[in-house]
């Protein structure tokens, strides 16, 4: 017997709906969430939606490099023998066969020359090495320029301060297992380092090496290092950050739709696992082809590291060559002597003070920030970095004194390639690294503050078309039309700056107001902050431009002006779809 | 005559063709230049004696290096203490000067920090002369025999352990300048420590003996001419080696690394991730106009 239907339901179908036999796929996901109770997470996270703009996409090649990293690194200690007993070399090398040396050294040169595969795998490694720091400082741009760190994301920014630190000396610990003529001498600078600390300088080096340098422990403790201990704390470090980031939601550019409560964009699956899974082959293939076709750090030719020995161009890895660049530029002759010790400041200040000191100052950035502009509200959208001069100002300074810091420490390779003078390059660095960045933070804010203005000129007086017409007089003018509302709608998307105003010293009553002396300076440093900066045009100066606009159409429509200004453009088409945000 | 007159008519076709010109001319070159060696003097009966050498040297040494080594060879103070225009080049034997000259450092174009190598301005021949004739100012080293740089001579074994052993001296005595891959390296004031990619193995050899310009002066007594073959023959293996790890970046370390890291690393994956980003996902098949 047939149930009727179109009596408790209306629809086109003429039989009742009935469940479809489950595929295998729906078949595994039932058993597995019968046993395991994943539907319920799986739910809301498979659909958890995620913006679309490629520069979210940099801390992901962050992600898949020290997955790279892992995958090689597993593969790299089933040869690899950290330790310095001494051997002599017998292997497929001929230039080094008959040399003695530690069996790190001829486990490296063994897993280079005999093991199949193994020299791609070495090299991936390093590759993968040089970009999961690199990407991880440019994620960190990203980050600082568009303001994600603001409320409530300052605890991830130092997460992420911590990775890239983490990132840095595991890179070093690495550099330094293979015991090559190289590395060997960057442990060494590394002793000259701890050593340099006042006071405990030499107990810390005795405790690090096992006794004076190099003893015969230090490779197999920074092996431990490398290989558990930092590693452990990244992955610990990573999860904490990605779940954060999961917690937060991810940060949008402003635009029609999206709002400080809303996340628009495309859900994990399928969308966004696509796009990461796709995009961990791509940092996957372009390490392999790095790996494959391009020499990084040719232990073979080093040799393996003997005190007395060294080779021009001895420069760390280059994330650990901003502090050589400082140390480089250091004047040498800068020492004390104090109840017969030797304070050294020329290691002292470029390498165990300026370093920590601009990574706190990074760490802080968005606490100082936070004080500044006393902004307790959470923050979604993002902000264009033009938007917040004295900010990208900052970060293009920090920029700058970073880069010349690195330059400095490939100060001998510019001179041999550039036809330099080592020694000319080294004074321009002395002065550039102070002068530098403040010229770059000069320049950065007045910049932005520009572009500020273009954009208020845009919506003031719209954008130009290129069409030039020539009134009866003969004056000549530019033609602007105004921009889509949705163009006009992301570009005054943006708060305005407040300038924070202090009470007063006292109260009415002429008690000194609490905190006045840090509230004096709040408000200085607030007003150094945003008094130059342009604020979007007001409703009123919207309505009067618009107003204006229409008149001067109103004006010229009765003129025989076939020429509307979108003849050469392609805005009329654009103006039905949403239009990206940085159009015209 | 008539297959030859086809042919000849063949060949004429191409008589205003665009490379026909070219042609002409490298044919009159070969022809000229052939016809020169078959009928010029032979050399080897001209090779001159010892004193026609020093004399003709003389002449040369007055005509482009007396300006600043001085007419005798003396060298020439300048009016600043302890600088000279040139130094003196009494004792600095044959060998110093078929360095200099042999790799086109001397004569110099222009004062400078260091002696540019270009290709010589002297032929072999004239070089020798100037050898002869500087040699003859006063004792010093003379030019190397091939036997004292090459390990020809050596059994399979022998050369091994050369190449070796050549290694190591070369990484104490030579990277500190030259570089691990001898691809050269900065000194003080706008000196440099050339590279030693293609540098002939007599170069090396005598420049090791003469120590030119900063160059430190490895006498015989310090490294001794085996040791300074097995430099050679080291430099010489890892030449003929094939490159294992692929393009070497220049060979300069990890400075060069980093470069490549951020240029091809990081650039073309935030390609990739702008690649990405601009391929959003789409419900058709069929590509939607925008």
């Amino acid at each position: 017997m047939s149930v009727d239907t179109s009596k408790v339901a209306t629809s086109n179908r003429t039989d009742a709906a009935t469940a479809k036999k489950p595929g295998p796929a729906g078949s595994l996901a039932t058993w597995a969430d019968d046993r395991l109770g994943l539907a319920t997470a799986m739910k809301k996270n498979l659909r958890k939606v995620f913006p679309d703009h490629w520069s979210f996409m940099l801390g992901e090649i962050a992600l898949w490099s020290f997955v790279v990293l892992l995958l090689t690194g597993v593969f790299l200690t089933l040869w690899f023998n950290p330790s310095m007993g001494h051997i002599t070399y017998e292997g497929s090398y001929d230039q080094l066969r008959g040399v003695g040396m530690s069996e790190s050294m001829a486990s490296t040169l063994h897993i280079s020359f005999d093991v199949r595969g193994g020299l791609l795998m070495r090299q991936m490694h390093h590759w993968a090495a040089a970009i999961f720091i690199a990407s991880m400082m440019v994620h960190l741009l990203r980050v600082a320029f568009t303001g994600a760190y603001r409320k409530p994301r300052e605890l991830n920014w130092v997460i992420g301060c911590i990775l890239l630190l983490l990132g840095t000396l595991e890179g070093f610990t690495g550099y330094s297992l293979p015991d090559d003529l190289l590395s060997g001498t960057g442990v060494r600078a590394a002793d000259g380092f701890l050593k340099a600390t006042p006071v405990v300088g030499t107990y810390m080096s005795f405790l690090l090496f096992g006794g004076e340098f190099p003893g015969e422990s230090i490779i197999p403790r920074l092996y431990i290092i490398h290989v558990l201990l930092i590693p452990g704390i990244l992955l610990a470090l990573i999860a904490a950050h990605m779940l954060l980031l999961v917690y937060h939601k991810h940060t949008q550019w402003p635009g029609p739709g999206r709002t400080e409560q809303n996340v628009v964009g495309y859900p994990m699956l399928p969308v966004y696992a696509a796009k990461a899974g796709g995009f961990f082959f791509m940092v996957f293939g372009v390490i392999a082809l790095m790996g494959g076709l391009m020499s990084i750090n040719p232990v073979w030719k080093f040799g393996p590291y003997d005190p007395t020995k060294v080779t021009a161009g001895s420069q760390p890895d280059w994330y650990m060559g901003w502090p050589d660049g400082l140390l480089r530029i250091m004047p040498s002759h800068m020492e004390s002597v104090i109840f017969g010790y030797t304070i050294s400041w020329n290691v002292l200040i470029p390498i165990l003070l300026v370093p920590p000191l601009m990574l706190v100052i990074l760490m802080l950035l968005p606490f100082i920030e936070g004080w500044i502009t006393g902004d307790k509200r959470d923050h979604h959208l993002l902000q264009r970095p033009r938007n917040a001069p004295t900010r990208t100002a900052v970060m293009v300074a920090l920029m700058t004194f970073y880069g010349l810091a690195w330059a400095a420490g490939g100060n001998d390779i510019i001179a041999i390639k550039l036809h330099l003078s080592i020694n000319q390059i080294t004074y321009f660095m002395r002065i550039a690294i102070f002068l530098g960045p403040l010229l770059a933070f000069w320049i950065t804010r007045r910049w932005c503050i520009s572009l500020q203005r273009h954009d208020n000129e845009k919506l003031l007086h719209g954008y130009e078309t290129g069409i030039i017409t020539r009134s009866p007089e003969g004056q000549y003018a530019e033609r602007h039309l105004p921009i889509s509302e949705t163009a006009a709608y992301t570009l005054t998307a943006r708060e305005r700056d407040e300038i924070h105003a202090v009470g007063g010293d006292t109260d009415a009553a002429g008690v000194a107001a609490p905190n006045s002396r840090s509230e004096k300076l709040r408000a200085r440093l607030s007003s150094w902050m945003y008094r130059h900066n342009v604020q979007k045009p007001t409703r009123a100066e919207l309505e009067e431009a618009h107003h204006h606009a229409e008149h001067e159409a109103e004006l010229q429509s009765g003129l025989d002006h076939p020429a509307d200004g979108h003849q050469f453009d392609d805005h009329r088409l654009r103006d039905t779809d949403e239009v990206p945000l940085r159009d015209h | 005559m008539r297959l030859l007159n086809r042919t000849a008519g063949r060949l004429s076709r191409h008589r205003r063709g665009p490379l026909a010109g070219l042609v002409v001319l490298l044919l009159g070159l070969v022809i000229s230049g052939s016809l020169y060696t078959a009928f010029s003097p032979a050399q080897a009966d001209s090779q001159p004696s010892e004193t026609d050498q020093v004399a003709q040297g003389k002449e040369l040494f007055l005509a482009s290096c007396s300006f600043c080594h001085g007419q005798n060879g003396e060298g020439v103070p300048t009016v600043r203490e302890g600088y000279q225009l040139g130094p003196s080049l009494v004792g600095v034997g044959a060998a110093a000067v078929d360095f200099q000259v042999g790799t086109g450092r001397m004569p110099m174009v222009q004062p400078g920090q260091q002696a540019p190598r270009k290709p010589p301005v002297f032929s072999d021949e004239e070089t020798a002369a100037l050898a002869a004739y500087v040699a003859s100012l006063g004792p010093g080293p003379a030019i190397p025999n091939e036997s004292d740089y090459s390990i020809e001579g050596l059994s399979e074994e022998e050369r091994e352990e050369a190449i070796s052993r050549g290694g190591q001296i070369f990484l104490t005595n030579c990277t500190a300048c030259h570089n691990f891959n001898g691809a050269g390296g900065a000194m003080p004031r706008g000196g440099y420590a050339p590279s030693l990619h293609g540098v002939e193995g007599k170069y090396i050899f005598e420049a090791l003996l003469t120590g030119p310009q900063q160059m430190p002066n490895f006498s015989n007594g310090n490294l001794s001419p085996e040791e300074k073959r097995d430099v050679i023959a080291y430099l010489d293996s890892l030449e003929d080696n094939a490159e294992y790890a692929g393009f070497t970046l220049g060979g300069l370390g990890p400075v060069s690394e980093g470069l490549f890291a951020w240029l091809l690393g990081i650039g073309g994956l935030v390609g990739a991730a702008v690649w990405i980003a601009s391929h959003t996902t789409r419900t058709k098949k069929s590509k939607v106009n925008p």
